[in-house]
């Protein structure tokens, strides 16, 4: 009696994963064994390995990922720290994900509003007489807006993970002697790793993908393993190439969960 | 006097429109075990977290060897704490954790081995180096705890209600324990605790503190034998108040009787409260009583029985007696003078001490009188 009704109450999650889980990656597994016609080949991995093409939009993608996320990294953890300290944290947290509620077109239009250019900043730069310049469609303008949109995901987690700090410990480790700044960096960033893991992985995964705003405020001048799976699914059609691309980011994804786990130290406890 | 190792003098603290602390003066001599005793709220950790460091005074002054330390960062001042939930670093273990201070001060790493092997051995730990924090007991992190805060030499130990999250038997242990080392290191322990049978058993010198006051401070016997209110009366100790009438100096009057006492100086028919204590009350035959009661309830204590009765007048009596006795039953309740005890009503300790100290004097003058 008890386990049918446990069985009945997972049956929504188990349809569920079957349906936009498991189903979905069986799919793409299978198409990137099939060429334009259907047909079982390895040609798309052999294409994939052999192009320097590929490889270098791979490594691009890895690494402007990298870069994004280091850059929210160093915004995000000292905001986050100061946020945990404020009087009204729960309200500053708000505004960092109020953002996040507006539909992510509408802040690339609102970039490409401040950067075009005939633009805000352009503006601005000419005001104070070093402009107008090239914003748009360059690299940078590309990490800045993909910064601006995974900051709050990477604070998130820090933040709670700060929070979650006892006071008692950085109490204790003043007490013995550490420095405000010693007690930062021996006490309070190793115990808020977990957090930092989080972020990275909140952050770095998502960015890999991203195609949107490398169209729009990178003019197709960045192509991201994102942007390559787009093209290849609605410009050339060629479904098996795309979910090609689509195998290789989901194991990039299963290392950078793999790199970021919560490591067991000797003695088996969780470490941060 | 030698200089108080550690002196508030007008200490206050207060969030916005809370008073926690009003005015404290205190002295700590170096090289002793004092406990700060109250219930919760009553301001017994403000103090310690100020004399730490971790608070910052609203006025007045700390000074610590003679030195004002109001401004000195808690990093800089040489007292260590021992925390009520032990805040030991849960991404560290024993080792690091007990050479934390050490390895912050750049000591050489033999040195920092040997200490905390010392320290280790000290709290009856050793050999625990290589363990996880998540391994230990409570009490073993509690141990551990002690070690990390004497493994710095602190010239003064704080204890924020170290003991309350063991077992009796355990806290028993301990309670030893601590006076142990604390003898053996010869430095000074400050305790802060709620609980007043642990006060009692550990101190050299308590302050009893109530609603952001020190309402009194003494030797544990001085502050059991004489509460100086009906505050400390209740909290220290189990207590019979009843109200009473001094009659004049050596004579009260209580549950409608005159008693023979110890206490003087104070003005004639003043209405005071006395205090007996249930351990000192006998019960005896109905005729031999100086009161006559009427059991109503008793309970088994294990080494003794916890008898409630009441009296003529309706006061209430709690009575520690090795027999059993019989509810329904009228019994005589006997007690010599120097059992009673007589609070004054909004005493002041400066007063009480005062008043006290004089007539402690008139006594010896008096036995000198009789002598010649």
């Amino acid at each position: 009696m008890s386990n049918k009704r446990t069985f009945s109450y997972t049956v929504p999650y188990i349809l569920w994963l079957v349906l936009f889980v498991v189903a979905p990656v069986v799919l793409l597994i299978v198409q990137s064994f099939g060429n334009i016609y259907g047909h079982f080949t390895l040609d798309n991995y052999a294409t994939y390995f052999s192009s320097g093409t590929y490889l270098r939009m791979t490594f691009n993608s890895v690494f402007f990922a990298f870069i994004v996320t280091v850059i929210t990294l160093l915004i995000s953890y000292p905001m986050a720290y100061i946020m945990s300290r404020l009087k009204n944290a729960q309200f500053w947290l708000l505004l960092v994900i109020l953002p996040t509620w507006v539909n992510l077109l509408l802040k690339a239009y609102a970039f490409i509003g401040l950067f075009s250019k005939t633009g805000t900043v352009n503006n601005f730069l000419s005001f104070i007489g070093i402009g107008p310049h090239q914003i748009m469609f360059t690299d940078t303008s590309f990490m800045i807006v993909a910064a601006y949109i995974e900051i709050p995901f990477m604070i998130m987690p820090i933040f709670n993970s700060l929070v979650e700090l006892d006071r008692s410990l950085i109490n204790a480790a003043r007490d013995l002697g550490a420095t405000p700044w010693q007690t930062l960096t021996k006490v309070i960033i190793p115990m808020s790793m977990s957090g930092v893991k989080a972020g990275i992985q909140a952050v770095f995964i998502p960015t890999l993908s991203l195609f949107m705003i490398t169209r729009l405020i990178g003019g197709n001048r960045v192509i991201t393993l994102g942007t390559a799976i787009e093209e290849h699914f609605l410009v050339t059609q060629n479904w098996g190439m795309g979910s090609t691309i689509g195998v290789i980011l989901i194991i990039a994804m299963a290392a950078t969960m793999f790199f970021t786990r919560d490591r067991k130290k000797k003695g088996g406890r969780r470490r941060g | 006097m030698a200089q108080p190792i550690i002196e508030f003098k007008h200490v206050a603290k207060q969030y916005d429109d809370t008073v926690v602390l009003k005015s404290v003066d205190l002295e700590i001599e170096a090289g002793k075990f004092y406990t700060l005793l109250g219930p919760s709220g009553s301001g017994k950790t403000t103090i310690l977290r100020l004399i730490a460091g971790f608070l910052e005074a609203s006025s007045g002054d700390i000074l610590f060897e003679g030195e004002r330390i109001n401004d000195v960062p808690a990093e800089k001042r040489r007292v260590n704490t021992v925390f009520q939930n032990y805040a030991l670093f849960p991404n560290m273990n024993v080792f690091e954790n007990v050479a934390f201070g050490m390895s912050i001060k750049g000591k050489p790493k033999n040195e920092i081995k040997a200490k905390v092997a010392e320290m280790l051995e000290l709290v009856k730990l050793g050999g625990y180096e290589d363990r996880e924090i998540s391994e230990l007991s409570g009490g073993q992190q509690q141990r551990v705890a002690i070690a990390r805060a004497l493994a710095n030499d602190p010239e003064v130990l704080l204890l924020d209600e170290p003991l309350s999250a063991l077992d009796y038997k355990l806290r028993k242990d301990m309670q030893y324990e601590l006076r142990e080392i604390q003898k053996r290191l010869g430095i000074t322990f400050i305790f802060v605790t709620h609980d007043q049978e642990e006060a009692l058993a550990m101190s050299d010198w308590i302050f009893v503190t109530n609603e952001g006051e020190i309402v009194q401070n003494g030797t544990p016997v001085d502050i059991y034998d004489e509460p100086i209110n009906h505050f400390v009366a209740d909290f220290i100790g189990e207590s019979n108040i009843v109200p009473g009438v001094m009659r004049e100096d050596y004579l009260v009057s209580f549950a409608g009787k005159e008693f023979e006492n110890v206490d003087g100086g104070m003005r004639p028919n003043e209405q005071v409260e006395v205090v007996l204590r249930p351990e000192d009350l006998d019960l005896v035959a109905e005729e031999d009583g100086k009161l006559v009661v009427t059991i109503d309830d008793q309970s088994f204590r294990g080494d003794y029985y916890e008898i409630t009765a009441h009296d003529d007048d309706q006061n209430e009596w709690q009575v520690q007696a090795t027999n059993p006795a019989v509810i329904g039953e009228r019994r005589g309740l006997y007690f010599d003078p120097e059992d009673i005890h007589i609070m004054r009503l909004n005493e002041s300790e400066e007063d009480f001490d005062a008043r006290l100290e004089q007539y402690d004097d008139s006594e010896e003058d008096e036995e000198g009188a009789d002598e010649q």
